[in-house]
Protein backbone atom coordinates (compact mmCIF):
# COMPACT_ATOMS: atom_id res chain seq x y z
CA UNK A 1 0.00 0.00 0.00
CA UNK A 2 1.59 3.10 -0.57
CA UNK A 3 2.96 5.77 2.25
CA UNK A 4 0.37 8.33 1.49
CA UNK A 5 -2.43 6.23 2.56
CA UNK A 6 -0.47 5.36 5.94
CA UNK A 7 -0.72 8.72 6.88
CA UNK A 8 -4.31 9.42 5.93
CA UNK A 9 -5.16 6.73 7.95
CA UNK A 10 -3.87 8.23 10.21
CA UNK A 11 -6.21 11.05 10.76
CA UNK A 12 -9.22 9.45 10.85
CA UNK A 13 -11.08 8.52 14.18
CA UNK A 14 -11.70 5.18 15.49
CA UNK A 15 -15.12 4.02 14.20
CA UNK A 16 -16.10 7.04 12.19
CA UNK A 17 -18.25 7.32 9.34
CA UNK A 18 -16.06 7.26 6.31
CA UNK A 19 -16.94 7.87 2.94
CA UNK A 20 -13.56 7.76 0.12
CA UNK A 21 -14.34 9.25 -3.09
CA UNK A 22 -11.98 8.13 -5.74
CA UNK A 23 -11.29 4.80 -3.28
CA UNK A 24 -9.47 3.03 -6.72
CA UNK A 25 -8.86 -0.44 -6.00
CA UNK A 26 -9.80 0.00 -2.68
CA UNK A 27 -6.43 -0.62 -0.97
CA UNK A 28 -6.76 2.14 1.93
CA UNK A 29 -10.87 1.09 2.05
CA UNK A 30 -9.36 -2.26 3.12
CA UNK A 31 -6.77 -1.56 5.37
CA UNK A 32 -9.40 1.11 7.22
CA UNK A 33 -12.05 -1.16 7.55
CA UNK A 34 -9.05 -3.91 8.95
CA UNK A 35 -7.83 -1.48 11.39
CA UNK A 36 -9.74 1.76 11.84
CA UNK A 37 -13.46 1.73 11.02
CA UNK A 38 -16.17 -0.36 9.67
CA UNK A 39 -18.06 1.97 8.40
CA UNK A 40 -16.34 3.22 5.14
CA UNK A 41 -17.45 3.23 1.90
CA UNK A 42 -16.22 4.53 -1.62
CA UNK A 43 -17.07 5.83 -4.72
CA UNK A 44 -14.95 5.01 -8.10
CA UNK A 45 -15.65 5.80 -11.90
CA UNK A 46 -13.57 2.82 -12.97
CA UNK A 47 -15.50 -0.02 -13.93
CA UNK A 48 -12.49 -2.45 -13.64
CA UNK A 49 -11.66 -1.24 -9.71
CA UNK A 50 -15.34 -1.11 -8.68
CA UNK A 51 -14.76 -5.12 -9.41
CA UNK A 52 -11.71 -4.90 -7.84
CA UNK A 53 -13.39 -3.37 -4.43
CA UNK A 54 -16.38 -5.64 -4.52
CA UNK A 55 -13.30 -8.69 -4.93
CA UNK A 56 -12.17 -7.25 -1.49
CA UNK A 57 -15.67 -7.23 -0.24
CA UNK A 58 -15.92 -3.13 0.51
CA UNK A 59 -19.06 -1.40 -0.45
CA UNK A 60 -18.88 0.60 -3.26
CA UNK A 61 -20.55 3.05 -6.08
CA UNK A 62 -19.57 3.72 -9.35
CA UNK A 63 -19.74 7.13 -9.90
CA UNK A 64 -18.70 10.42 -10.87
CA UNK A 65 -17.20 12.66 -7.43
CA UNK A 66 -18.44 15.40 -9.73
CA UNK A 67 -21.87 14.59 -10.31
CA UNK A 68 -22.68 12.17 -7.82
CA UNK A 69 -21.96 13.55 -4.23
CA UNK A 70 -25.17 15.51 -4.24
CA UNK A 71 -26.91 12.62 -3.30
CA UNK A 72 -25.95 12.58 0.41
CA UNK A 73 -27.25 14.73 2.50
CA UNK A 74 -25.17 17.31 4.45
CA UNK A 75 -22.85 15.96 7.09
CA UNK A 76 -23.56 12.33 6.80
CA UNK A 77 -20.04 11.59 7.14
CA UNK A 78 -17.28 11.90 9.84
CA UNK A 79 -14.38 12.33 7.52
CA UNK A 80 -14.45 12.07 3.43
CA UNK A 81 -11.26 11.42 2.41
CA UNK A 82 -10.29 12.59 -1.40
CA UNK A 83 -6.75 11.16 -2.05
CA UNK A 84 -4.56 12.89 -5.40
CA UNK A 85 -7.51 13.58 -7.73
CA UNK A 86 -8.28 17.12 -6.98
CA UNK A 87 -6.46 18.49 -9.70
CA UNK A 88 -8.47 16.25 -12.08
CA UNK A 89 -11.31 17.26 -11.94
CA UNK A 90 -13.11 19.75 -14.48
CA UNK A 91 -14.62 22.21 -11.36
CA UNK A 92 -12.46 21.12 -8.32
CA UNK A 93 -13.59 24.01 -6.42
CA UNK A 94 -17.42 22.47 -6.16
CA UNK A 95 -16.02 19.22 -5.34
CA UNK A 96 -14.17 21.12 -2.55
CA UNK A 97 -17.39 22.40 -1.39
CA UNK A 98 -19.50 19.27 -1.56
CA UNK A 99 -16.64 17.38 0.10
CA UNK A 100 -17.47 20.26 2.79
CA UNK A 101 -20.78 20.03 2.80
CA UNK A 102 -21.47 16.04 3.12
CA UNK A 103 -17.82 15.50 5.48
CA UNK A 104 -17.63 17.14 8.51
CA UNK A 105 -14.41 16.90 7.88
CA UNK A 106 -12.22 16.11 4.53
CA UNK A 107 -9.25 14.76 4.34
CA UNK A 108 -7.41 16.24 1.27
CA UNK A 109 -4.14 14.81 -0.52
CA UNK A 110 -2.52 16.74 -3.76
CA UNK A 111 0.54 16.25 -5.51
CA UNK A 112 2.48 19.64 -5.25
CA UNK A 113 4.01 21.35 -8.20
CA UNK A 114 5.94 23.46 -6.06
CA UNK A 115 8.38 20.15 -5.01
CA UNK A 116 11.89 21.67 -5.36
CA UNK A 117 12.24 18.33 -7.98
CA UNK A 118 9.21 19.68 -10.29
CA UNK A 119 10.64 23.76 -9.86
CA UNK A 120 14.11 22.33 -10.94
CA UNK A 121 12.60 20.23 -13.62
CA UNK A 122 10.92 22.86 -15.33
CA UNK A 123 13.62 25.43 -14.71
CA UNK A 124 16.58 23.39 -15.90
CA UNK A 125 14.77 21.40 -18.59
CA UNK A 126 11.99 23.92 -19.67
CA UNK A 127 9.62 21.00 -20.56
CA UNK A 128 6.67 20.01 -18.28
CA UNK A 129 7.82 18.32 -14.80
CA UNK A 130 7.68 14.33 -14.64
CA UNK A 131 8.45 12.42 -11.03
CA UNK A 132 7.51 9.60 -9.23
CA UNK A 133 3.72 11.61 -8.31
CA UNK A 134 3.11 12.97 -11.68
CA UNK A 135 4.01 10.83 -14.08
CA UNK A 136 1.99 11.46 -17.40
CA UNK A 137 3.22 13.93 -20.17
CA UNK A 138 1.40 17.39 -20.57
CA UNK A 139 -0.54 15.67 -23.47
CA UNK A 140 -2.48 12.39 -21.51
CA UNK A 141 -2.03 13.58 -18.03
CA UNK A 142 -5.40 13.85 -16.48
CA UNK A 143 -4.64 16.60 -14.33
CA UNK A 144 -6.22 19.81 -14.74
CA UNK A 145 -5.76 22.31 -12.10
CA UNK A 146 -2.72 21.69 -11.14
CA UNK A 147 -1.62 23.83 -7.63
CA UNK A 148 1.21 23.50 -5.33
CA UNK A 149 0.98 23.43 -1.34
CA UNK A 150 1.10 27.21 -0.47
CA UNK A 151 -1.46 27.60 -3.67
CA UNK A 152 -3.60 25.48 -1.87
CA UNK A 153 -3.55 27.18 1.31
CA UNK A 154 -3.77 30.61 -0.11
CA UNK A 155 -7.18 29.02 -1.73
CA UNK A 156 -8.55 27.84 1.98
CA UNK A 157 -8.25 31.23 3.56
CA UNK A 158 -9.67 33.13 0.82
CA UNK A 159 -12.46 30.78 0.96
CA UNK A 160 -12.59 30.62 4.93
CA UNK A 161 -11.78 26.89 4.80
CA UNK A 162 -9.76 26.03 7.96
CA UNK A 163 -7.12 23.49 7.56
CA UNK A 164 -7.30 21.86 10.83
CA UNK A 165 -4.30 20.06 10.02
CA UNK A 166 -1.43 19.59 7.40
CA UNK A 167 1.09 17.14 7.58
CA UNK A 168 3.81 19.95 9.52
CA UNK A 169 6.89 17.42 7.43
CA UNK A 170 5.91 18.64 4.61
CA UNK A 171 6.50 21.84 3.31
CA UNK A 172 6.19 23.50 -0.29
CA UNK A 173 9.88 23.35 -1.33
CA UNK A 174 10.19 19.65 0.11
CA UNK A 175 7.55 17.49 0.20
CA UNK A 176 5.63 15.60 -3.03
CA UNK A 177 2.60 15.67 -1.45
CA UNK A 178 0.18 17.69 0.25
CA UNK A 179 -2.11 16.30 3.09
CA UNK A 180 -4.83 18.49 4.70
CA UNK A 181 -7.49 17.94 7.25
CA UNK A 182 -10.01 20.62 6.03
CA UNK A 183 -12.88 22.04 7.92
CA UNK A 184 -15.78 24.52 6.63
CA UNK B 1 -53.98 -28.75 -13.63
CA UNK B 2 -52.69 -32.08 -13.98
CA UNK B 3 -48.92 -31.51 -15.39
CA UNK B 4 -47.85 -29.95 -12.26
CA UNK B 5 -48.59 -32.83 -9.82
CA UNK B 6 -45.58 -33.55 -9.30
CA UNK B 7 -43.57 -30.51 -8.48
CA UNK B 8 -43.78 -28.72 -4.95
CA UNK B 9 -46.33 -26.39 -3.87
CA UNK B 10 -47.22 -25.24 -0.74
CA UNK B 11 -50.89 -24.28 -0.26
CA UNK B 12 -51.41 -21.15 1.93
CA UNK B 13 -54.49 -21.43 3.74
CA UNK B 14 -53.28 -17.73 5.56
CA UNK B 15 -55.58 -15.47 3.76
CA UNK B 16 -53.88 -12.92 1.65
CA UNK B 17 -55.61 -9.41 1.25
CA UNK B 18 -54.68 -8.43 -2.22
CA UNK B 19 -54.09 -4.68 -2.95
CA UNK B 20 -57.17 -4.97 -5.45
CA UNK B 21 -58.93 -5.39 -2.07
CA UNK B 22 -59.90 -9.57 -2.86
CA UNK B 23 -58.72 -11.62 -0.24
CA UNK B 24 -57.36 -15.14 -1.30
CA UNK B 25 -56.49 -18.46 0.42
CA UNK B 26 -55.54 -21.72 0.46
CA UNK B 27 -53.80 -21.28 -2.64
CA UNK B 28 -50.85 -23.21 -4.03
CA UNK B 29 -47.43 -21.43 -4.35
CA UNK B 30 -45.10 -23.73 -6.63
CA UNK B 31 -41.39 -23.37 -5.63
CA UNK B 32 -38.47 -25.10 -6.37
CA UNK B 33 -35.13 -25.28 -3.91
CA UNK B 34 -31.28 -25.66 -4.58
CA UNK B 35 -28.74 -26.52 -2.47
CA UNK B 36 -28.94 -27.56 1.10
CA UNK B 37 -30.43 -25.25 4.16
CA UNK B 38 -27.46 -25.50 6.68
CA UNK B 39 -27.56 -25.96 10.71
CA UNK B 40 -28.23 -22.52 11.98
CA UNK B 41 -30.21 -21.96 9.46
CA UNK B 42 -28.59 -19.12 8.01
CA UNK B 43 -27.49 -20.05 4.55
CA UNK B 44 -31.11 -18.90 2.60
CA UNK B 45 -31.25 -17.22 -0.47
CA UNK B 46 -34.77 -15.95 -1.96
CA UNK B 47 -34.73 -15.38 -5.86
CA UNK B 48 -37.56 -13.87 -7.57
CA UNK B 49 -38.39 -14.14 -11.33
CA UNK B 50 -38.65 -12.27 -13.89
CA UNK B 51 -41.89 -11.79 -16.35
CA UNK B 52 -42.31 -15.27 -18.19
CA UNK B 53 -39.49 -17.17 -15.53
CA UNK B 54 -40.66 -19.58 -13.06
CA UNK B 55 -39.39 -21.25 -10.24
CA UNK B 56 -37.24 -23.67 -12.40
CA UNK B 57 -34.06 -21.39 -12.16
CA UNK B 58 -31.41 -24.30 -12.92
CA UNK B 59 -31.13 -27.18 -14.59
CA UNK B 60 -33.69 -28.64 -16.30
CA UNK B 61 -37.27 -27.43 -16.13
CA UNK B 62 -39.45 -30.82 -15.60
CA UNK B 63 -42.10 -29.63 -17.46
CA UNK B 64 -40.79 -27.65 -20.52
CA UNK B 65 -37.71 -29.59 -20.47
CA UNK B 66 -35.49 -26.94 -21.60
CA UNK B 67 -32.61 -25.21 -19.74
CA UNK B 68 -33.52 -23.35 -16.16
CA UNK B 69 -33.57 -19.75 -17.15
CA UNK B 70 -30.47 -18.71 -14.64
CA UNK B 71 -29.03 -21.60 -15.45
CA UNK B 72 -25.33 -19.31 -15.85
CA UNK B 73 -25.83 -17.58 -12.27
CA UNK B 74 -27.40 -20.34 -10.29
CA UNK B 75 -25.39 -23.69 -9.77
CA UNK B 76 -23.14 -25.86 -7.96
CA UNK B 77 -19.76 -23.21 -8.09
CA UNK B 78 -21.54 -20.77 -10.17
CA UNK B 79 -22.25 -17.03 -8.96
CA UNK B 80 -25.19 -18.01 -6.66
CA UNK B 81 -23.34 -20.99 -5.51
CA UNK B 82 -25.17 -23.98 -4.35
CA UNK B 83 -22.92 -26.22 -2.25
CA UNK B 84 -23.04 -22.88 -0.19
CA UNK B 85 -26.44 -21.72 -0.55
CA UNK B 86 -29.66 -23.00 0.07
CA UNK B 87 -31.86 -21.51 -2.95
CA UNK B 88 -35.42 -21.14 -2.74
CA UNK B 89 -36.92 -19.60 -6.29
CA UNK B 90 -40.86 -19.61 -6.30
CA UNK B 91 -43.03 -19.10 -9.00
CA UNK B 92 -45.27 -15.85 -8.49
CA UNK B 93 -48.75 -15.66 -8.41
CA UNK B 94 -50.59 -15.12 -11.57
CA UNK B 95 -47.72 -17.46 -12.94
CA UNK B 96 -48.90 -20.76 -15.30
CA UNK B 97 -45.99 -22.94 -13.58
CA UNK B 98 -48.13 -24.15 -10.76
CA UNK B 99 -48.98 -21.22 -8.84
CA UNK B 100 -52.25 -19.97 -8.04
CA UNK B 101 -53.21 -18.18 -11.60
CA UNK B 102 -55.59 -17.38 -14.37
CA UNK B 103 -55.78 -20.84 -15.75
CA UNK B 104 -56.79 -22.21 -12.38
CA UNK B 105 -60.32 -23.70 -11.77
CA UNK B 106 -62.33 -21.15 -9.95
CA UNK B 107 -64.37 -23.22 -7.24
CA UNK B 108 -67.31 -21.12 -7.64
CA UNK B 109 -67.88 -21.53 -11.09
CA UNK B 110 -65.95 -25.21 -11.86
CA UNK B 111 -64.25 -23.30 -14.87
CA UNK B 112 -60.86 -21.50 -14.97
CA UNK B 113 -60.80 -18.32 -13.56
CA UNK B 114 -59.76 -16.71 -16.76
CA UNK B 115 -60.40 -12.84 -16.62
CA UNK B 116 -61.96 -12.86 -13.34
CA UNK B 117 -58.95 -13.57 -11.98
CA UNK B 118 -58.00 -10.72 -9.30
CA UNK B 119 -55.30 -7.89 -10.33
CA UNK B 120 -52.23 -8.66 -8.71
CA UNK B 121 -49.22 -6.37 -7.86
CA UNK B 122 -45.69 -6.93 -7.37
CA UNK B 123 -46.80 -6.52 -3.78
CA UNK B 124 -48.92 -9.51 -3.36
CA UNK B 125 -46.39 -11.66 -4.69
CA UNK B 126 -44.19 -10.38 -2.32
CA UNK B 127 -46.92 -11.40 0.28
CA UNK B 128 -47.39 -14.51 -0.86
CA UNK B 129 -43.67 -15.47 -1.29
CA UNK B 130 -43.23 -14.37 2.39
CA UNK B 131 -44.80 -17.49 3.27
CA UNK B 132 -42.07 -19.85 2.05
CA UNK B 133 -39.91 -17.82 4.81
CA UNK B 134 -42.35 -19.88 7.44
CA UNK B 135 -42.70 -23.19 5.56
CA UNK B 136 -38.77 -23.50 5.82
CA UNK B 137 -38.18 -22.01 9.07
CA UNK B 138 -36.39 -19.44 8.11
CA UNK B 139 -36.07 -16.69 10.50
CA UNK B 140 -33.37 -14.78 8.07
CA UNK B 141 -32.34 -15.02 5.06
CA UNK B 142 -28.89 -14.40 3.58
CA UNK B 143 -29.77 -12.80 0.22
CA UNK B 144 -32.55 -11.82 -1.85
CA UNK B 145 -31.78 -11.66 -5.56
CA UNK B 146 -33.92 -10.64 -8.58
CA UNK B 147 -33.71 -9.27 -12.29
CA UNK B 148 -36.13 -7.10 -13.74
CA UNK B 149 -39.10 -8.04 -12.72
CA UNK B 150 -37.59 -10.18 -9.71
CA UNK B 151 -35.48 -6.91 -8.91
CA UNK B 152 -38.55 -5.68 -8.08
CA UNK B 153 -40.02 -7.97 -6.22
CA UNK B 154 -36.26 -7.28 -4.14
CA UNK B 155 -37.21 -4.17 -3.50
CA UNK B 156 -41.08 -4.87 -2.69
CA UNK B 157 -39.91 -7.31 0.00
CA UNK B 158 -37.16 -5.17 1.83
CA UNK B 159 -39.55 -2.66 2.19
CA UNK B 160 -42.17 -4.66 3.52
CA UNK B 161 -40.12 -7.00 4.93
CA UNK B 162 -37.13 -4.42 6.18
CA UNK B 163 -35.68 -7.25 8.44
CA UNK B 164 -36.23 -10.22 6.75
CA UNK B 165 -32.72 -10.28 4.69
CA UNK B 166 -29.29 -9.40 5.59
CA UNK B 167 -28.36 -8.98 1.86
CA UNK B 168 -30.14 -7.46 -1.26
CA UNK B 169 -29.25 -7.75 -4.76
CA UNK B 170 -31.75 -5.93 -7.32
CA UNK B 171 -30.52 -6.02 -11.00
CA UNK B 172 -31.28 -4.42 -13.65
CA UNK B 173 -34.92 -3.33 -12.68
CA UNK B 174 -36.48 -0.01 -11.46
CA UNK B 175 -38.92 1.55 -8.40
CA UNK B 176 -41.27 2.78 -10.62
CA UNK B 177 -42.62 1.50 -13.98
CA UNK B 178 -41.82 4.17 -16.62
CA UNK B 179 -44.23 5.52 -19.32
CA UNK B 180 -42.22 3.68 -21.49
CA UNK B 181 -41.99 0.15 -19.81
CA UNK B 182 -46.17 0.82 -19.44
CA UNK B 183 -47.14 1.48 -22.74
CA UNK B 184 -43.92 -1.79 -24.17
CA UNK B 185 -46.25 -3.77 -21.75
CA UNK B 186 -49.47 -2.27 -23.33
CA UNK B 187 -48.53 -3.12 -26.79
CA UNK B 188 -48.55 -6.85 -25.83
CA UNK B 189 -51.35 -6.94 -23.90
CA UNK B 190 -53.28 -5.18 -26.91
CA UNK B 191 -51.72 -7.96 -29.25
CA UNK B 192 -52.93 -10.73 -27.01
CA UNK B 193 -56.40 -9.34 -26.42
CA UNK B 194 -56.74 -8.69 -30.46
CA UNK B 195 -56.42 -12.17 -31.13
CA UNK B 196 -59.50 -13.44 -31.21
CA UNK B 197 -58.97 -16.95 -29.91
CA UNK B 198 -58.65 -14.81 -26.57
CA UNK B 199 -62.71 -14.76 -26.15
CA UNK B 200 -62.35 -12.01 -23.31
CA UNK B 201 -59.96 -14.07 -21.22
CA UNK B 202 -62.30 -17.26 -21.34
CA UNK B 203 -60.45 -19.21 -24.43
CA UNK B 204 -59.76 -22.14 -21.99
CA UNK B 205 -63.34 -23.41 -21.70
CA UNK B 206 -63.34 -23.30 -25.00
CA UNK B 207 -60.50 -24.68 -26.05
CA UNK B 208 -59.02 -22.18 -27.58
CA UNK B 209 -55.81 -20.32 -27.44
CA UNK B 210 -54.71 -16.78 -28.17
CA UNK B 211 -51.03 -18.33 -29.79
CA UNK B 212 -51.04 -15.51 -32.78
CA UNK B 213 -51.80 -12.67 -30.43
CA UNK B 214 -49.02 -14.01 -27.37
CA UNK B 215 -46.57 -14.59 -30.10
CA UNK B 216 -46.59 -10.87 -31.49
CA UNK B 217 -46.39 -9.80 -27.69
CA UNK B 218 -43.30 -12.00 -26.79
CA UNK B 219 -41.54 -10.63 -30.40
CA UNK B 220 -42.15 -6.64 -28.93
CA UNK B 221 -41.06 -7.55 -25.89
CA UNK B 222 -37.79 -9.61 -26.66
CA UNK B 223 -36.54 -7.07 -29.07
CA UNK B 224 -36.69 -4.86 -26.21
CA UNK B 225 -35.10 -6.88 -23.76
CA UNK B 226 -31.93 -6.71 -26.84
CA UNK B 227 -29.72 -3.69 -27.75
CA UNK B 228 -29.78 -2.14 -31.21
CA UNK B 229 -25.59 -2.86 -31.10
CA UNK B 230 -26.21 -6.54 -29.95
CA UNK B 231 -29.28 -7.12 -32.51
CA UNK B 232 -27.19 -5.32 -35.60
CA UNK B 233 -23.90 -7.82 -34.59
CA UNK B 234 -25.24 -10.61 -34.19
CA UNK B 235 -28.00 -10.42 -37.57
CA UNK B 236 -27.25 -6.93 -39.35
CA UNK B 237 -29.45 -7.61 -42.58
CA UNK B 238 -28.51 -11.22 -42.85
CA UNK B 239 -30.45 -13.48 -44.62
CA UNK B 240 -32.40 -16.18 -43.88
CA UNK B 241 -31.65 -19.40 -45.57
CA UNK B 242 -31.95 -17.39 -48.98
CA UNK B 243 -29.62 -15.80 -51.41
CA UNK B 244 -31.63 -13.21 -52.02
CA UNK B 245 -34.75 -10.87 -51.18
CA UNK B 246 -37.99 -12.86 -51.87
CA UNK B 247 -40.37 -9.48 -52.48
CA UNK B 248 -43.01 -11.46 -50.15
CA UNK B 249 -43.83 -11.34 -46.68
CA UNK B 250 -41.73 -14.57 -46.23
CA UNK B 251 -39.35 -13.90 -43.09
CA UNK B 252 -36.28 -12.55 -45.74
CA UNK B 253 -34.19 -11.50 -42.94
CA UNK B 254 -32.72 -13.75 -39.96
CA UNK B 255 -34.01 -11.78 -37.13
CA UNK B 256 -37.17 -11.73 -38.51
CA UNK B 257 -36.86 -15.55 -38.70
CA UNK B 258 -35.89 -15.44 -35.02
CA UNK B 259 -38.17 -13.52 -33.62
CA UNK B 260 -41.18 -15.63 -35.32
CA UNK B 261 -39.19 -18.52 -33.48
CA UNK B 262 -39.04 -16.71 -30.10
CA UNK B 263 -42.67 -15.82 -30.58
CA UNK B 264 -43.71 -19.84 -31.13
CA UNK B 265 -41.62 -21.28 -28.85
CA UNK B 266 -43.01 -19.26 -26.18
CA UNK B 267 -46.50 -19.90 -26.59
CA UNK B 268 -45.99 -23.40 -26.10
CA UNK B 269 -45.00 -22.65 -22.27
CA UNK B 270 -46.61 -19.36 -21.48
CA UNK B 271 -49.91 -18.87 -20.71
CA UNK B 272 -51.58 -15.60 -22.46
CA UNK B 273 -53.68 -14.50 -19.25
CA UNK B 274 -50.86 -14.68 -16.97
CA UNK B 275 -48.95 -12.48 -19.38
CA UNK B 276 -52.01 -9.98 -18.89
CA UNK B 277 -51.83 -10.09 -15.16
CA UNK B 278 -48.35 -10.17 -14.91
CA UNK B 279 -47.16 -6.88 -16.72
CA UNK B 280 -50.07 -5.84 -15.11
CA UNK B 281 -48.46 -5.79 -12.18
CA UNK B 282 -45.17 -4.70 -12.93
CA UNK B 283 -46.98 -1.68 -14.52
CA UNK B 284 -48.45 -1.38 -11.32
CA UNK B 285 -45.18 -1.68 -9.85
CA UNK B 286 -44.57 2.03 -7.85
CA UNK B 287 -42.33 1.62 -4.86
CA UNK B 288 -42.90 5.73 -4.20
CA UNK B 289 -46.16 5.76 -4.32
CA UNK B 290 -47.12 4.64 -0.74
CA UNK B 291 -44.04 7.15 0.70
CA UNK B 292 -45.70 10.18 -1.51
CA UNK B 293 -43.07 10.03 -3.85
CA UNK B 294 -39.93 9.45 -1.91
CA UNK B 295 -38.20 6.43 -2.41
CA UNK B 296 -36.28 6.42 0.57
CA UNK B 297 -38.81 6.23 2.87
CA UNK B 298 -39.64 2.63 1.69
CA UNK B 299 -35.92 1.77 2.92
CA UNK B 300 -36.05 3.39 5.83
CA UNK B 301 -36.47 0.74 8.56
CA UNK B 302 -33.95 -1.54 6.81
CA UNK B 303 -30.54 -2.65 7.73
CA UNK B 304 -30.08 -4.47 4.46
CA UNK B 305 -27.44 -4.22 2.61
CA UNK B 306 -27.69 -3.41 -0.99
CA UNK B 307 -25.53 -4.38 -4.06
CA UNK B 308 -27.48 -2.63 -7.25
CA UNK B 309 -26.18 -3.91 -10.55
CA UNK B 310 -27.47 -2.57 -14.19
CA UNK B 311 -25.95 -2.60 -17.55
CA UNK B 312 -25.08 -0.15 -19.97
CA UNK B 313 -27.19 -1.68 -22.82
CA UNK B 314 -30.31 -2.06 -21.17
CA UNK B 315 -32.43 0.37 -22.54
CA UNK B 316 -35.98 -1.01 -20.91
CA UNK B 317 -34.42 -0.92 -17.12
CA UNK B 318 -31.60 1.99 -17.45
CA UNK B 319 -29.11 2.80 -15.68
CA UNK B 320 -30.14 5.84 -14.89
CA UNK B 321 -33.47 4.07 -12.91
CA UNK B 322 -31.06 1.78 -11.29
CA UNK B 323 -29.10 4.65 -9.99
CA UNK B 324 -32.68 6.43 -8.59
CA UNK B 325 -32.50 3.42 -6.19
CA UNK B 326 -28.76 3.88 -4.83
CA UNK B 327 -29.88 7.48 -4.56
CA UNK B 328 -32.59 6.89 -2.18
CA UNK B 329 -30.76 4.64 -0.04
CA UNK B 330 -27.64 6.94 -0.11
CA UNK B 331 -29.50 9.67 1.08
CA UNK B 332 -30.46 8.26 4.11
CA UNK B 333 -27.47 6.42 4.75
CA UNK B 334 -27.98 2.55 4.06
CA UNK B 335 -25.23 0.26 3.12
CA UNK B 336 -25.47 -0.02 -0.75
CA UNK B 337 -23.09 -0.94 -3.33
CA UNK B 338 -23.59 -0.26 -6.95
CA UNK B 339 -21.81 -1.00 -10.57
CA UNK B 340 -23.11 -0.89 -14.02
CA UNK B 341 -21.65 -3.70 -16.09
CA UNK B 342 -20.40 -2.87 -19.64
CA UNK B 343 -22.23 -5.56 -21.83
CA UNK B 344 -24.40 -5.54 -25.46
CA UNK B 345 -26.72 -7.99 -24.48
CA UNK B 346 -29.03 -5.57 -23.38
CA UNK B 347 -31.96 -6.15 -20.67
CA UNK B 348 -31.17 -9.21 -20.94
CA UNK B 349 -27.66 -9.18 -20.02
CA UNK B 350 -29.03 -10.53 -16.58
CA UNK B 351 -29.55 -14.02 -17.71
CA UNK B 352 -26.85 -14.42 -19.82
CA UNK B 353 -22.80 -15.54 -19.58
CA UNK B 354 -21.83 -12.05 -19.11
CA UNK B 355 -18.49 -12.63 -16.87
CA UNK B 356 -18.24 -9.28 -15.49
CA UNK B 357 -21.89 -9.84 -13.73
CA UNK B 358 -21.37 -13.56 -12.73
CA UNK B 359 -18.21 -12.31 -11.39
CA UNK B 360 -19.92 -9.44 -8.97
CA UNK B 361 -22.55 -11.56 -7.35
CA UNK B 362 -20.30 -14.14 -6.90
CA UNK B 363 -17.80 -11.85 -4.61
CA UNK B 364 -20.30 -9.86 -3.30
CA UNK B 365 -22.23 -12.33 -2.01
CA UNK B 366 -19.24 -14.51 -0.67
CA UNK B 367 -17.73 -11.57 0.71
CA UNK B 368 -21.04 -10.75 2.61
CA UNK B 369 -21.69 -14.28 3.62
CA UNK B 370 -18.03 -14.21 5.15
CA UNK B 371 -18.37 -11.13 7.13
CA UNK B 372 -21.37 -12.81 9.04
CA UNK B 373 -19.54 -16.00 9.41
Amino acid sequence: MKKEFYNIAKLVTQNSKILDVGCGNGDLMKYITENISKDIRGIELSKSNVQKCVEKGLTVIEGNAEKDLKQFPDGSFDFVILSQTLQAFLDPENVLNELLRIGKKAIVSIPNFGHWKVRLHLLFKGTMPITENLPNEWYNTPNLHMCTIKDFENYCKKRDIKINLKNLKFHNFFSELGIFVLEK
Amino acid sequence: MNKFKDIKKIIVEKPLKLDCGQTINNYPLAYETYGKLNGDRSNAIMIFHALTGDQFASGINPITKKDGWWNYALGPGKAIDTDKYFVIASNVIGGCMGSFGPSDINPDTKKPYGTNFPVITINDMVNAQYNLLDYFKIEKLFSVIGGSMGGMQVLQFVSNFPNKSLTAIPIACTASHSAQNIALNELGRQSIMADRNWQDGFYEEQNKQPDKGLAVARMAAHITYLSKAGLQEKFGRKLQERDDLKFSFDADFQIESYLRYQGSVFVDRFDANSYLYITRAMDYFDLTKKFSGNLSKAFEKSNTKFFIISFTSDWLYPTSENRDIVIALNAIGKNVGFVEISSDKGHDSFLLDVQDFLNTVKSFLNTSYKQIR
